[in-house]
Parts: C-alpha cells; sequence; structure tokens
C-alpha cells in the first residue's frame, strides 16, 4: 500500500515536471554537425520528425564540428556559448568533457531506454566512452578503389597490404594527412600482429618502423584532410585506391554511380555523437535534452541508417535498420558493423591516441616535409 | 602611310622561331597525354617542317593556312575526339598564321623603322610576358565556369564532357542553388549585410577623409594609421578580437554585429580611395561657396560630393566586395543564422564536394562583371559629359 502511494506520488511528480519544462523550454535551438550528406540524415531523422511535434521551434544548423572544440573554448571564455547541442567524434567529446566543456550525461536519467526496457546504459554498452559523450553512430575509415583500374588478370584487392602493393596495383592512394590510422596499418602490413600493434607503437623504434613503411609508398601517396577528398579524387581517376569515412564512399558507389568498390579490410571503428556544452540557461537546457532524449532513442537512431550508411550506436536499433529512403536498397549490408564487412576491425583506440597524439603528430609531419 | 619595310625573313631564322612555339604548345599537349617530352620534341619537330613546307616549297598563304587549320583540326579529332579537334583547330589556325606573320616579315609593320632586331625581340617578348600573366590570373576562374556545368557531382571533367556530349552537361547545379534553403538563405543574408554595410563605411569613410584631410586637424597621421588598421591586421586577430568584444557587447551572433565589424573592415578602402580623390581637390571651391553664403552642409553635397564622387563609389565598390567575400570575420562574429555566401561556399567545399559551389562562383563572378562594367561605364559617361576625355 505504501510503496503504491509512494510510485504514485512520484509518477505524479515527474508528470508535473515534464509539464513544467514543456512550458521553460526554449523555442528556438542550435544544432552543430558536419554538413554533408551526414548533415542531411541527421536533418530528415531526428529534426523534422521533432520540429513536428513541437510546433513553433525553429532549429538551426551550424556546419562547425570541425572547428568545434576550438569554438567551444571561445565562446566558454567569452561567456556567450551559442550552441545548444553539438555532434563531435568521441576524443573531441573526451577533450571536451575533460576540460569541462561539455555536460555529463547520466545515460538512465536523460536518455530513453530500450522498447524491451533495457536501460540506455546497457543499450550502449560499451559506446558510451565519456561521461558527457552520447553516441550516435558507428562509422568506419576504410579504403574504396576504383574497379576500372585494377590491372587485367588481377584479383581485386581485398587486403590492408595491397595498399603497399603498387606493383599489383599501380596507381595513387589517398591517406589522411595524420598518423592515427596509417600507422596502424603500416605497422599491420609490416608483419606486426594485430594485438601488439599498439605495444609496438608505444615504443620509439616502433615509430620509426611504421613511419620507414608508409616511407615505401610515400612518393605514391596524395593526403587528405577533408572526407570530401578522396571521394572527389577517386571520381576523377585521380588516384586508385583511398581511404575516407565509408558513408562517404557509400554515396560514391551507390548514389553517384561510380565505378568505385568498397575494401573493408582493417577498417578502423570511431564513433560520432552529441553533447551539451556546459552552462546552457535553464530554458534551452532543458530544450536540448528534451532533444536528446527523443533524438538518441532507438527508432530514430534506426531511422537515420536510412539516409546514411552510418550503423547506430544502439544494440536494439540494429534490428531495425531498413532499406534506403530513396534507394530503396537493404541498408544492412552497407554498415560498416555488418558481419561480413567487420571480419578484421580495429576500434579507434581513445587511450593510446590521447597520449601519443601530440608526440607522434610531430614526428609524422616533420617526416611528411622530409 | 607606314614607311617600314617588310621583307620575307629567311627560313633559317623562321623555322626555330616557330619550333620553339610549336615545342611549348607541344608541351602542353603532351603533359595532358601523358609524356611530356615527346610533346616537346613533337611540337618543335611539326613546327619547323611546316615552316620549312610553306616558305620555300608550297608559299601560297592562303591555301597553306587553310591546310594547317583543317589538317591540325582533323588531327585532333582523331586523337582526341570533339575537344581535342576544336584545340587543334586553335592550334593549326595560330600557327598558320604565325609562319606567314614571321616568314613575310609582317611583325615588323606596326614598329618603327629604326628599331633594331633586339629592340622588336624585346617588345614581343613583352607582351608575351604579359599574355601568359594573364593567363596565369585568369585560367584558375575560367576553368570553373564549365565544371559548373557538370552533370556529375564531383569537380571533374568526365569524358561526356570533353566529347562535347549535351548529356555530360546540365544546369543542375544551378537549380540546386535556387532551390536549395540553406543556399538562399546564405544568399539573402549576403544580399542584406553586404549594402548596409557599406552604406556605414561609405558615410564613415568619406567622412573620416575630408575630416583627416583638413589641415587643422592635429595627429592626423597616427589617426591615419589607426583607421586603416583593419586592413593591414591579419583578418585573423581582427575576427578573434571582434569576436570576444562583440560578444560582451551582446553583438555576437547577430545581423547587426556582422554588418558592424564589415562596416569596420570596408572603412580603410573607402578612407583610401576618398583621401586619393580629395588631393586633386580645389579647396579655394569650398570657400567660393562659402563666400556665395552656402552653409557647409550645402557647400558638401553640392560643391564637394560631386566632385570626389569616383573616389567614394569606387571606395564603395570595395567595401562592398569586401563584406561579399569575406569569410573570417563573419565565421567569428556570425552565427549560423548570418551564414553568408563565402561561409557556405567554405563549409561546403570541405564537407562535400559538390558543384554548387562552381555554379555560385560563375554567378558572382558574372555579377562581379556586370558591377565592374557598370562602373566603368558611368566613370566614362561623367569624364565625357565633363570634357575630361574626348569622345
Amino acid at each position: 500500500m505504501k510503496l503504491t502511494k509512494t510510485l504514485m506520488a512520484t509518477t505524479a511528480l515527474t508528470v508535473t515536471a515534464v509539464a513544467a519544462h514543456a512550458q521553460d523550454m526554449a523555442d528556438s535551438m542550435t544544432l552543430v554537425s558536419w554538413g554533408g550528406a551526414y548533415q542531411k540524415s541527421q536533418v530528415n531523422a531526428y529534426a523534422i520528425p521533432y520540429q513536428e511535434m513541437h510546433e513553433g521551434l525553429e532549429v538551426v544548423w551550424d556546419e562547425s564540428s570541425n572547428e568545434a572544440v576550438a569554438k567551444l573554448r571561445a565562446m566558454d571564455e567569452a561567456g556567450n556559448v551559442t550552441w545548444d547541442v553539438v555532434d563531435v567524434v568521441a576524443s573531441d567529446a573526451m577533450r571536451l568533457c575533460d576540460e569541462g566543456l561539455a555536460m555529463e550525461i547520466d545515460p538512465d536519467e536523460h536518455l530513453a531506454p530500450a522498447p524491451d526496457g533495457t536501460s540506455a546504459e546497457d543499450d550502449f554498452g560499451d559506446l558510451l566512452v565519456s561521461d558527457c559523450f552520447i553516441p550516435q553512430i558507428v562509422y568506419s575509415t576504410t579504403f574504396g578503389y576504383r574497379t576500372d583500374m585494377v590491372p587485367e588478370g588481377v584479383d581485386a584487392p581485398d587486403d590492408i597490404c595491397d595498399v603497399w602493393d603498387t606493383e599489383t596495383y599501380p596507381g595513387k592512394r589517398s591517406l589522411e594527412k595524420r598518423p592515427i590510422n596509417n600507422m596502424e596499418w603500416a605497422l599491420l602490413c609490416d608483419g606486426v600482429a594485430k594485438d601488439e600493434v599498439y605495444d609496438v607503437l608505444a615504443t620509439e623504434e616502433g615509430q620509426q618502423q611504421a613511419l620507414d613503411k608508409l616511407d615505401e609508398i610515400k612518393d605514391d601517396v596524395i593526403w587528405w584532410s577533408a572526407g570530401a577528398d578522396t571521394p572527389q579524387l577517386l571520381a576523377d581517376g585521380e588516384v586508385f585506391m583511398g581511404s575516407t569515412y565509408n558513408g562517404r564512399l557509400f554515396s560514391v558507389i551507390e548514389e553517384q554511380d561510380q565505378p568505385v568498390a568498397m575494401m573493408w579490410d582493417a577498417q578502423v571503428f570511431d564513433l560520432d555523437g552529441w553533447i551539451i556544452p556546459e552552462g546552457l540557461p535553464d530554458d534551452r537546457l532543458a530544450r536540448a535534452l528534451d532533444f536528446i532524449y527523443f533524438a538518441t532513442d532507438t527508432q530514430r537512431l534506426a531511422d537515420q541508417a536510412k539516409y546514411i550508411s552510418y550503423g547506430p550506436a544502439r544494440a536494439s536499433s540494429a534490428p531495425l535498420v531498413g532499406q534506403h529512403a530513396e534507394l530503396g536498397i537493404e541498408m544492412a549490408p552497407h554498415m560498416p558493423t555488418d558481419p561480413e564487412n567487420a571480419k578484421n576491425t580495429f576500434l579507434y583506440n581513445y587511450e593510446f591516441w590521447a597520449d601519443y597524439r601530440d608526440d607522434i603528430d610531430a614526428k609524422f609531419q616533420a617526416w611528411l616535409a622530409q | 602611310m607606314t614607311i617600314t619595310v617588310i621583307e620575307p625573313k629567311p627560313v633559317s631564322f623562321v623555322a626555330p622561331v616557330v619550333a620553339a612555339a610549336g615545342a611549348f604548345a607541344g608541351l602542353f599537349v603532351g603533359t595532358a597525354q601523358g609524356s611530356a617530352l615527346l610533346g616537346v620534341i613533337g611540337g618543335a619537330i611539326i613546327g619547323a617542317a611546316l615552316t620549312f613546307l610553306f616558305l620555300t616549297i608550297f608559299r601560297q598563304e592562303r591555301a597553306a593556312r587553310w591546310i594547317t587549320t583543317l589538317g591540325m583540326a582533323a588531327a585532333g579529332f582523331a586523337f582526341g575526339g570533339a575537344m581535342g579537334g576544336v584545340i587543334g583547330l586553335a592550334f593549326g589556325w595560330f600557327f598558320g598564321w604565325f609562319i606567314f606573320w614571321l616568314g613575310e616579315g609582317r611583325y615588323r609593320a606596326k614598329l618603327p623603322p629604326y628599331t633594331t632586331s633586339l629592340q622588336v625581340f624585346y617588345h614581343f617578348l613583352f607582351r608575351v610576358i604579359c599574355g601568359m600573366i594573364f593567363f596565369f590570373l585568369i585560367t584558375p576562374i575560367v576553368v570553373v565556369m564549365p565544371l559548373s556545368f557538370n552533370a556529375e557531382n564531383f569537380f571533374t571533367f568526365t569524358p561526356e564532357m570533353l566529347r562535347l556530349d549535351p548529356d555530360g552537361y546540365s544546369l543542375k547545379h544551378y537549380r540546386d542553388f535556387f532551390t536549395n534553403d540553406d543556399w538562399q538563405q546564405a544568399m539573402w543574408n549576403s544580399i542584406s549585410i553586404a549594402p548596409i554595410a557599406t552604406l556605414l563605411s561609405v558615410s564613415f569613410g568619406t567622412l573620416a577623409a575630408i575630416g583627416l584631410s583638413s589641415e587643422h586637424v592635429p595627429f592626423r597621421r597616427p589617426i591615419m594609421a589607426i583607421l586603416i588598421s583593419p586592413m593591414i591586421v591579419p583578418l585573423i586577430i581582427s575576427a578573434a578580437g571582434m569576436y570576444f568584444f562583440y560578444s560582451r557587447l551582446g553583438l555576437q551572433g547577430t545581423f547587426w554585429g556582422v554588418v558592424l565589424a564589415h562596416a569596420a573592415l570596408g572603412i580603410p578602402f573607402v578612407i583610401i580611395t576618398v583621401t586619393a580623390t580629395l588631393v586633386g581637390f580645389d579647396r579655394s571651391l569650398t570657400r567660393a561657396a562659402a563666400n556665395m553664403g552656402a552653409d557647409p552642409v550645402t557647400t558638401f553635397f553640392r560643391v564637394q560630393m560631386p566632385l570626389i564622387l569616383p573616389g567614394v563609389i569606387s571606395g564603395g565598390l570595395f567595401a562592398f566586395i569586401t563584406s561579399f567575400d569575406e569569410v573570417v570575420v563573419v565565421l567569428f562574429v556570425g552565427s549560423a543564422g548570418q551564414k553568408t555566401l563565402p561561409w557556405q561556399m567554405f563549409t561546403g567545399l570541405r564537407e562535400q564536394i559538390s558543384p554548387t559551389i562552381l555554379a555560385v562562383a560563375t554567378i558572382l563572378v558574372a555579377i562581379s562583371i556586370c558591377l565592374l562594367t557598370t562602373v566603368e561605364l558611368l566613370r566614362r559617361r561623367s569624364e565625357r559629359l565633363r570634357g575630361m576625355s574626348p569622345g
């Protein structure tokens, strides 16, 4: 009897709290993302349905995720945080969290449970890599190659070490202009066992070994810095193969119909998700939390996969992934997390790179300049 | 009329020159085909052979020129399809003309008869260098234009485009620009911010220039230096400074914040151009006007303003273009609601290489050309009306 009463009282309280919130929520919200097809998928899957539920809400998109850390620092310094919800990669979220620029999230309080009642914390599982980070998608950095530039009588490349095999597969390669991923791939192809890669890379000799391996193809590499570069270079036939985000390659292959195919071997998973800046006024914070609760529920994450080939971060969303919204093709086989594609994968090693990034970056840049 | 003697030149002089030009043309053709060296050698040999043929064996200018033009067009077509044909046609026409222009000695026709060979050489070398600088400046802009009609979503000359196949071209990127909300929003932001910023910079800049050119103002030079500093200080520094300053004032992320920031950037241009026109302004005119009973305001608008108007207009034009082209300051001072065209192009180029950017660039280039032509025509008209230049 007492228990029921308490329960009822709590429910009543929660209801009033939610109602009070609804009144105090700001009627405009600035979301920050990456632009391009990725942002479009978020607009379609999250923002449009959310706006339909809340009439009169104005949503402004800012395509500044690339410089989110620097801008949030400046905003904090100037005491004028204009962003409400910011889309960043996991490593940026960790930095922002450490610096106190992002708000800590309690998954079980701020995020929706799965439809079967599993708590949000269990549903996201290992992907909750930081206290401030609300994972959205799993993407991977992997290779695409021109199918029409594979020499005759040779099998299509299906091994990460084919990147180094310029005799069998002549042509330029495009690689990202930073050590992350490239160093791992280089060691892997220099005979280092997969589970020892980071142990080796932690040593001076290991770093030199990776750079020496990269040196073999240095003359054949075009370095990219924006995700759109490799698709452009592949479409141009300027490179034979290149690394980029798998969603970009999906767009080149399926939407733009270019003669390009995926080489999933040794793809590196990374996470992208939301953070809420620290120190928002109450009404905007209420709006941001309300949006996050809605936009990261099981169905919404699955919906995003209709527009772009990134895997939803919730375990419960995976079975709901359907067909592409315009092309009508099944999206599951294009997900980096699909078992067929994920035979040999890495997960971005956040701890390792947090510790070694500055050091290895300096060496890598010095090597590039040689 | 001319007294310069035009006489045919020996093959031993013409052939090497044409061969050099041929080698230069061959460098481009050869590089495009994958072997620069082969192109250079081939171009030189073809140039020399044609010269020899036309100047010794077959000296019939009209027929020879037709043969080279059509022959090269056919060869270009055979090797590189329609686009190759067009390039061959242009090369053929040029070399047919060039051989006889040199061979007949016509290149001296417009020069005084006493010029030495070296002077003639420098005369044409100068022109060639000017041409190459012009080419260097204009090509990056021109290349963008055909690409903006690409039917694909990449910055690529597709095989269809090179074949001049209509299927390779489309207006879809222009359609995207005019129908996409992001681009339209950015365009309206640019169109509403730039004129207001221009108006502010022209008003303040002109007043400052007039004040600073009166002799009795103390500390004129330091004040001038401070006022034109936004032009000299690296933009990123002004932008960061404005960001923190405007944040405290509550102007960061507002329409008026961006307008004021752009006005500050535009003022130096107006000050410089107006100060330059004021140098030629005769101060006794204002005294004469005052003598006739006009108050200073009337004097300014009726006497001074019409005379310095060209400086004001060109300063205003620079201020407008500064605001219209500016991306660094707006990234700091603006928020997503004030996204201007350059901002949209900047993020678009980084996140998603879409030819819509090229379509926008083409439209902007066309607008700039129209704007500059109009201003130039107006200027000439006013000069003509004032009888400053004949015709």
